[in-house]
């Protein structure tokens, strides 16, 4: 059985779709990385997964249990991660450790609390204000809170915004052995090298389920071409391409630029003359996964506008 | 341009404030409606010189001398004799409950000493609780009732002798010296409870909310009523102390005395002050932000101490502020905790008024839990 089986989800706010007919399956153990731009409805979705939001249509299962029936059996098997820290400042880490034990119910609250600080490497910290903490360190806070009832799915709202890249690599580090011990993930993000780290990505546009599968996966299916193009003067060059046909993004990284498209012919035939140019060097690239992503973006059309 | 003040700087800021101003739309409803309230209440409802008191009439002798008299002291404006009883017990519980200000009592022997040319009297008792109702009508009875008399015997009143004058003996009941203070203090401690209950409570989840802590609480399995008491219960103990602090002032600062039960006083402070947590978290399942909860809790606020019978006579005021003043749990209580401290009244006397109370536990609870949604749609 899926820790995730969901179909045709639909949520509406007034007059705006903000998630439309999203289906989406997870299996138990997997990571799922939740991708897509800013106001796609990962937020709205996630929420209509932990029974905070209850969809206008569709129907599924969470762990089992009735998305719309079995709201409460759903929040006590899932820890949810807020985008924004949602835990009490004025309480030590100690103590908003101990107030999420007691409303999940689990005794000794003493042990549970001590269990949690020692885990995520919070004991030092134990009576320090949440509201003092640095941002790496509320997010282990939130992390710690959420997984401290031993939840069987792990749903992230952008857990990793405005955190370290250390702290990150921590924090997916925990992710993992988390998800080796049967413990099932579904994480928002925005950063491509989390995106990465999942067993599976699903991307989401204005309400949309666009692509689904492993990274490798869903850059095959996307069918794109990307040239890498190096050489002076870059930026007049950038510019230059744009205009011909068969380009459909060009972007800088760093000293070259990626060209890319999805006719592979009209690419080259663009890029064609390019070559004998002094000093330019144009070469076959890997096509990236935020190549992929851009291109879904330019491909949809937003509805929030 | 110029660093220390630009027009067009300052016209940006008057037009960002005008904007946020429109949005918000509490606080502009409040801006017209607190002073039309004022207007209204100040104007037409509150009245000093109270007119049209309730009183009972205890009368043993039915004879035409009574009754003259008593359509006198009616025509004065002061006096609306709702209650005409048999026996000075059931007046004296009226009085205590508060349901009538005055009770006039003329004796079985009235007519007889009349016509016997003996000097003829009458009894009126006056709750003084509150001394400022009860003076202008005092004043006003005894050349009123007197002349009324004396027209009816067809004496004109310069031939009157002095035994044709009618005695009038006045009791000022509960607070013979007229301190105000007996009066006020009490009404103090409801006003008070009042004030920081509804207060405190009405921000209770809006804080959540504002804090971003709402959206983690509804993911964690607590339900609405576990929710709404773990918020309220808290100030149960806040109000517990307010109400030992006020009642020990009241004793060693002001003398207040203290005739009536400490449990029954206690029993209704609790059922109060439930009330008032629940009104104020009612508030919060309301308002959208901490701003706008402190702002219903006064629009709330000042009707109440204005028509509640704290500040002003309660039976001074027109029928239709009487009537509004009886949705505040306030104006319940207040009669209440009078009759209990300074009356010495018994549980059987306040259960109506504590009954009242009790329902507006109900409704506020009932209403927040409606309002409170588990989810965030």
């Amino acid at each position: 059985m899926n820790a995730i089986d969901v179909h045709g989800l639909v949520k509406r706010f007034g007059d705006k779709t903000v998630v439309n007919d999203v289906t989406m399956q997870v299996a138990r153990g997997e990571i799922v990385g939740f991708l897509g731009p800013n106001g796609s409805g990962k937020t709205t979705t996630i929420r209509i997964m932990c029974g905070l939001l209850t969809p206008d249509e569709g129907d599924g299962t969470v762990l089992g249990f009735n998305l719309r029936t079995e709201g409460l059996k759903i929040k006590r098997e899932v820890g949810y991660m807020t985008q924004r820290f949602s835990f009490y400042e004025d309480l030590t880490i100690a103590e908003n450790l101990a107030f999420v034990a007691r409303l999940y119910d689990l005794k000794p609250v003493g042990a549970h609390v001590d269990r949690t600080l020692e885990e995520l490497g919070l004991a030092s910290r134990r009576n320090q204000l949440a509201g003092t903490l640095s941002g790496g360190w509320k997010q282990r806070l939130a992390l710690a809170a959420c997984i401290m009832h031993q939840p069987k799915l792990l749903l992230l709202d952008e857990p990793t915004a405005g955190v370290d890249p250390k702290a990150r690599r921590d924090f997916w580090d925990e992710i993992h052995r988390l998800a080796a011990d049967g413990l099932t993930v579904l994480v928002s993000t925005h950063y491509m090298d989390e995106a990465e780290r999942c067993h599976r990505i699903s991307y989401i546009s204005y309400g949309t389920m666009l692509a689904t599968g492993s990274v490798a996966d869903v850059v095959r299916d996307a069918g794109l071409v990307t040239y890498l193009v190096d050489g002076p003067k870059l930026e007049k060059l950038a510019a230059e391409l744009r205009e011909r046909p068969g380009v459909e993004q060009v972007a800088p990284f760093g000293a070259s630029l990626h060209v890319v498209g999805s006719d592979e012919e009209a690419l080259k035939a663009a890029l064609q003359d390019l070559d004998g140019r002094e000093g330019v060097r144009v070469s076959r690239g890997e096509t990236s996964l935020e190549d992929v992503f851009i291109q879904f973006m330019a491909n949809s059309t937003d509805n929030m506008q | 341009m110029n660093g220390f003040f630009s027009f067009s700087r300052l016209i940006a800021l008057l037009i960002k404030e005008f904007i946020q101003m429109r949005r918000d739309r509490i606080t502009f409803g409040m801006m017209l409606g607190v002073p039309l309230m004022q207007l209204v209440l100040f104007g037409y409802a509150i009245n000093s010189d109270p007119k049209a008191l309730p009183a009972a009439l205890v009368s043993l002798s039915q004879d035409h001398y009574s009754r003259a008299m008593v359509s006198a002291l009616e025509n004065t404006d002061y006096y609306r004799f709702d209650h005409v009883v048999e026996s000075a017990a059931e007046a004296e519980k009226l009085m205590a409950s508060g349901k009538v200000v005055f009770v006039v009592t003329i004796p079985s022997d009235f007519a007889r000493r009349v016509d016997r040319g003996q000097r003829p009297q009458i009894l009126i008792e006056a709750d003084a609780t509150d001394p400022s109702v009860a003076s202008g009508a005092i004043s006003t009875l005894g050349t009123v009732a007197s002349e009324a008399l004396l027209r009816e015997r067809g004496v004109p009143a310069s031939e009157a002798k002095p035994a044709d004058r009618l005695e009038v003996i006045v009791h000022r009941r509960y607070n013979p010296e007229g301190i105000s203070q007996y009066n006020i203090v009490p009404g103090l401690l409801g006003v008070i409870l009042q004030m920081t209950m509804v207060m405190m409570t009405s921000i209770a989840l809006t804080r959540e909310r504002e804090r971003g802590t709402m959206e983690n609480l509804l993911a964690m399995p607590a339900s609405p009523l576990e929710i709404m008491l773990g918020k309220v219960l808290p100030y149960l103990v806040v109000g517990a102390v307010q109400v030992a602090v006020i009642l020990g002032a009241a004793k060693l600062l002001f003398g207040v005395p203290f005739i009536g039960s400490l449990w029954l006083l206690l029993t209704a402070v609790l059922i109060f002050v439930l009330a008032l947590v629940l009104l104020g978290y009612t508030i919060s399942t309301v308002a959208r932000t901490q701003m706008q909860a402190l702002q219903l809790t006064f629009f709330f606020f000042l009707p109440s101490i204005l028509l509640s019978g704290f500040m002003f006579p309660f039976r001074g005021m027109p029928d239709w502020a009487q009537w509004l003043g009886e949705i505040f749990p306030l104006t319940h209580f207040l009669r209440v905790i009078r009759a209990v401290m300074l009356k010495g009244a018994d549980l059987p006397t306040v259960a109506f008024e504590t009954g009242i109370l009790v329902l507006f536990i109900i409704v506020y609870a009932g209403f927040a839990l409606m309002r409170f949604r588990r989810t965030l749609d």
